[in-house]
């Protein structure tokens, strides 16, 4: 996809090696260190063993505590989408694609996680 | 409105601020008359008004503010003037003022709501020192203190108001007597074999009933204070004595400025309230109408509405209508004694009349219905031991319904009940609350504008907030009205569970489940979305999923941290600390009673500079360390365990401290241990997940200084044990705890404090405190007495089984995560680098470290 007029900062996401399974908690979150194509993010992976998308990785940072906590909140599911709760002021985010539920203007960054093995990889 | 303005308001003075006074107040102020006038208040008592009707809850528990009818800044938002502590002490009807020791003041009208006050009879020594009248909050704060001296009391009236002040006195401990001079109990409301059963269960209460007593002279006493001596030269002794031999109007001022007073005392008025003065307007129990005293409020509520029409309009047909008398009906419990009373009890103003009566003396129980000569009206009923007919009869009464065909049947004791008169029977104009003048109708026109439930029926037409009569009565008419209308009350507890957390709680319980999966696999609301294509089970919320964590451990007391409840949890039980803003935790471990060694303090003192944490002393007597990072924790605790400290369950909906005082190891006044106490039952009861935080607190004496009654679970050492207190809070809505029950043992304490916790964690809902969950009982106090003191639902043993679960299944649960790695992973900011979160800035502020 690169061509020669793209400017040298635009980057593509490539895929980068993360942890494996056992460092995951099953049902709940983990927070990681990613290097991404905007620089180092603090990125929060939920794991849903068993469910058609077991992975989903977003931003670890709460926009409205501006704390980094979200990895710690509680995962669950809203009318049929999973979400996760903010621990600090309980906004819901949905995980497939960050949107917060109650703040239509407020999403977080999303990206792709998937095993390969035992490994968990992340498009970044 | 005429196009004129009017260019100076005319003054208005209101005399007394009691509950009538205060009304007519409300009323004014409603009916938009603060523009016609000045309104100038004057009331004798230094409080507000409050609420008298309930003034002996003041003894239980409440406190002047929260028996308070309004606050001052309600006068003034709404530019009315109140002079508190300042009696009126005469009034120049010539000059039109009122007179009071700070000067004159002129009125172009005039109100007295000055109320009445307790009649002591002229009896040589009833002036003595520890003669005591039951009217004010003033009268009852001299009561508590005369009676910390005192070991007897006696009420002389047994009235309505003498068995109040009765069962005050015997709250305070005292040897309590009533002396009536009539030949029964309440003579006013009920009969010679109504009045036999009423003195057999006071009796049984221990409280000496002497009946036919005329008190010739008070003088000393030889082994009290005081001694009676009666007309038949009999004498009684006692420490203190209460009047309560009836009240008297208070129309000294009116007499003294000539108005019209009745022959036996009372302002006269007519029906717009007027008195003979017709600048002056009488109100309340001052008032004598047609030639009755109305003692209560109701009546006086309905005067004040009417005494605001004559007010406002000039014309003779006042619009808010006039007062017609009212129905003095009531319906009352003491000390725990149904009494009702409904129209002509006694059968004696209507010619004619017949009754029917029925007498149980075993349940103790005596119902009286008379009726009309045709057999077709009820005119009367009279109630003692259960009042559980009485809404259906007043309804009767009240709304000269049809007979059923065999009246007897209404007070007859019948395999299926009694046949209730339901709601729907009930005409539109059944008046359902006396004191705010609400009928039938009135609730379902509220229902069509909109409201949806009790709460805001109660809001709109204010039903229920006056002497609650109705409450039962009110509740019943709006669900049958919203069930008609199809209004469902959908209590699920979120999207995931159609139970309300009471429920779920027994089905967790009932069927052994575990496991929040195997709960939402068995139990989970089938109509709700399933998660994408797959059968996979629904994931639960942060709503269900905390709340079932709290109940599985409520009844099993699992490790919180098991892989199987960790997704569970709010991010504070997950990693065992409370989370602050700007993503660190604040660390406390347990202190017991708030006794802490020197050597742990050195330990507390040593981890905070060790990882650099803030530190501050709770409320609860204990050391809050603030600033842990998440990667810390482990260590912190490690150094924490290893010199003996355990979870402090900061973090937890548990219990969290037992507040105490220094009792009497240490203390001149202290009468029991309340450290040793405090020290025991904490350990008890850590660990223990509740609905919400629940907090004790024990003090070795009356001094209270542990603040036990501002408490979930309030301990107080008594010279013969101790007094329990429930349901109390502080915090945003502070609530006083009330007594549950006296002088107990250890070993009954305890047993009660099992029973009534765990009662608690059984019915009560999510994230509700105590004190809340106490509101919403229908039953309220008396109910949880039955239940955890009286065992009334059969339920004890059980509860205590499951307390004995909790408290043999405790473990630190720090303790359990630091020996398993797989736990301890957890606590790893980040899984792929051990650094830790550059995000988080501190300052430095007096000497310590806090978020920048
Ligand atoms: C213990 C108790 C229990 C009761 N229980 C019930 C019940 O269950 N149901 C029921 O319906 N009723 C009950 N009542 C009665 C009820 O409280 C009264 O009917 C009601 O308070 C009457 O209101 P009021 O404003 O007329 O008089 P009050 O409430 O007595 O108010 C009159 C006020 O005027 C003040 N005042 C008097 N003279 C002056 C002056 N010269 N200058 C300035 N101020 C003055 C007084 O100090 C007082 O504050 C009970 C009363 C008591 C004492």
């Amino acid at each position: 996809m690169n061509t020669a007029t793209a400017a040298a900062k635009t980057m593509t996401r490539t895929w980068q090696s993360l942890c494996i399974r056992a460092d995951l908690v099953p049902f709940s979150g983990v927070a990681a260190w990613v290097e991404t194509t905007e620089g180092p993010a603090q990125v929060a992976i939920f794991y849903l063993p068993g469910y058609d998308t077991e992975l989903y990785a977003l931003d670890h940072h709460d926009p409205f505590s501006s704390a980094n906590v979200i990895a710690r909140g509680i995962v669950g599911d809203l009318k049929g989408q999973p979400v996760v709760a903010s621990p600090i002021y309980k906004q819901h985010f949905r995980l497939e694609d960050g949107q917060c539920l109650e703040d239509e203007s407020v999403t977080l960054r999303t990206w792709k996680v998937s095993f390969k093995g035992d490994e968990v990889w992340i498009e970044a | 409105m005429s196009t004129t303005s009017l260019t100076t308001k005319q003054s208005l003075i209101i005399i007394g601020n009691g509950m009538v006074g205060h009304h007519l107040v409300e009323q004014l102020v409603e009916q938009g008359a603060t523009e016609r006038y000045d309104i100038v208040v004057f009331g004798e008592e230094r409080h507000l008004a409050y609420d008298r009707v309930h003034l002996s809850e003041y003894f239980s528990g409440r406190d002047a503010a929260s028996l308070a009818l309004s606050t001052r800044g309600y006068y003034t938002e709404h530019g009315v003037t109140l002079h508190l502590h300042a009696a009126v002490t005469g009034i120049d009807r010539e000059r039109s003022e009122v007179i009071t020791d700070q000067g004159r003041h002129p009125y172009n009208r005039l109100v007295l709501a000055t109320g009445s006050t307790p009649f002591v009879p002229p009896i040589p020594g009833s002036d003595r020192e520890n003669c005591l009248v039951y009217r004010t909050l003033d009268d009852l704060d001299a009561i508590r203190a005369a009676a910390k001296n005192a070991t007897t009391g006696v009420v002389v009236g047994g009235g309505l108001l003498g068995l109040e002040a009765a069962n005050a006195l015997r709250g305070l401990d005292l040897d309590t007597a009533v002396v009536e001079f009539a030949p029964r109990l309440m003579p006013m409301q009920v009969d010679s074999e109504g009045g036999g059963l009423l003195q057999e269960k006071i009796e049984a209460l221990g409280v000496q009933v002497l009946t036919g007593r005329v008190t010739q002279r008070i003088e000393n006493g030889e082994a009290s204070f005081h001694r009676m001596v009666f007309q038949d030269e009999k004498v009684l002794e006692t420490d203190l004595i209460v009047f309560s031999a009836g009240i008297r109007p208070r129309d000294e001022l009116a007499r003294d400025c000539g108005l019209e007073i009745g022959e036996r005392g009372g302002v006269v008025i007519d029906d717009r309230c007027l008195t003979s003065d017709p600048a002056i307007l009488a109100v309340g129990e001052v008032a004598l109408w047609n030639n009755s005293i109305f003692g209560l409020v109701a009546p006086g509520y309905q005067m004040a509405k009417a005494a605001t029409g004559t007010l406002l309009t000039s014309s003779s047909e006042p619009q808010g209508g006039t007062f017609h008398g009212a129905d003095m009906s009531t319906k009352l419990k003491l000390m725990g004694v149904d009494v009702g009373a409904i129209g002509d009890a006694h059968g004696d103003r209507t010619p004619g009349a017949k009754m029917f009566r029925y007498l149980d003396e075993i349940k103790q129980q005596y119902r009286k219905l008379v009726v009309s000569s045709d057999g077709r009206r009820l005119v009367g009923a009279m109630l003692v031991g259960d009042n559980s007919v009485y809404d259906t009869l007043l309804q009767y009464y009240a709304n000269g319904l049809d007979l059923p065909e065999d009246p007897a049947a209404l007070i007859l004791p019948s395999s299926e009940g009694t046949p209730a008169l339901g709601p729907d029977a009930l005409p539109e104009t059944a008046m359902i609350c006396s004191c705010h003048n609400v009928t039938k109708g009135d609730i379902r026109a509220t229902l069509d504008a909109g409201a949806v439930d009790l709460g805001t029926v109660k809001d709109s037409t204010r039903a229920s907030t006056g002497c609650g009569g109705c409450t039962a009565l009110l509740k019943s008419v709006v669900d049958h009205e919203l069930e008609a209308r199809g209004v469902k009350v959908d209590k699920s507890i979120c999207e995931h569970f159609h139970y309300t957390r009471q429920e779920l709680y027994d089905i967790v319980r009932v069927e052994g489940i575990k496991t929040f999966g195997e709960l939402i696999d068995k139990h989970g609301s089938p109509d709700t979305h399933k998660l994408g294509s797959s059968s996979a089970p629904m994931l639960g919320c942060d709503i269900c999923k905390p709340a079932v964590a709290s109940i599985l451990a409520s009844c099993f007391n699992e490790p919180i941290t098991d892989a199987a409840h960790i997704p569970l949890q709010d991010t504070n039980d997950t990693f065992m600390a409370n989370m602050q803003k700007n993503g660190t935790y604040s660390v406390v471990p347990r202190v017991p009673g708030g006794e802490i060694t020197p050597d742990k303090l050195v330990v507390l003192g040593r981890v905070a500079k060790k990882y650099e944490l803030y530190t501050k002393i709770t409320g609860g007597q204990r050391i809050d360390l603030f600033g842990a990072r998440l990667e810390d924790l482990p260590a912190i605790w490690g150094e924490l365990i290893e010199a003996g400290f355990e979870t402090g369950h900061a973090y937890g909906k548990s219990l969290r401290t037992v507040k105490s005082c220094v009792g009497s190891t240490w203390c001149r006044y202290g009468v029991q241990d309340s450290v040793g106490m405090a020290i025991y039952l904490e350990n008890r009861y850590k660990g223990l997940r509740a609905p919400h935080k629940i907090k004790f607190g024990v003090s070795g004496c009356t001094r209270e200084c542990a603040e036990a009654q501002s408490k979930d679970v309030g301990i107080i050492a008594t010279e013969n044990g101790w007094n329990l207190y429930v349901c109390g809070n502080g915090g945003m809505r502070p609530r006083h705890a009330e007594l549950l029950a006296t002088d107990m043992d250890e070993e009954t304490m305890v047993r009660t404090i099992d029973r009534f916790l765990m009662f608690y964690v059984r019915t009560a809902d999510r994230l509700q405190r105590t004190s809340v969950w106490r509101e919403n009982l229908e039953g309220g106090l008396d109910y949880i007495k039955q239940v955890v003191v009286d065992d009334s639902l059969g339920l004890g043993a059980e509860l205590d089984s499951q307390m004995q679960t909790v408290v043999d299944n405790y473990e630190c649960e720090w303790a359990n995560a630091i020996k398993d790695p797989e736990k301890l992973k957890r606590f790893r900011t980040f899984i792929n680098d051990a650094r830790p979160d550059p995000d988080i800035i501190v300052t430095e502020e007096r000497g310590q470290l806090r978020p920048a």
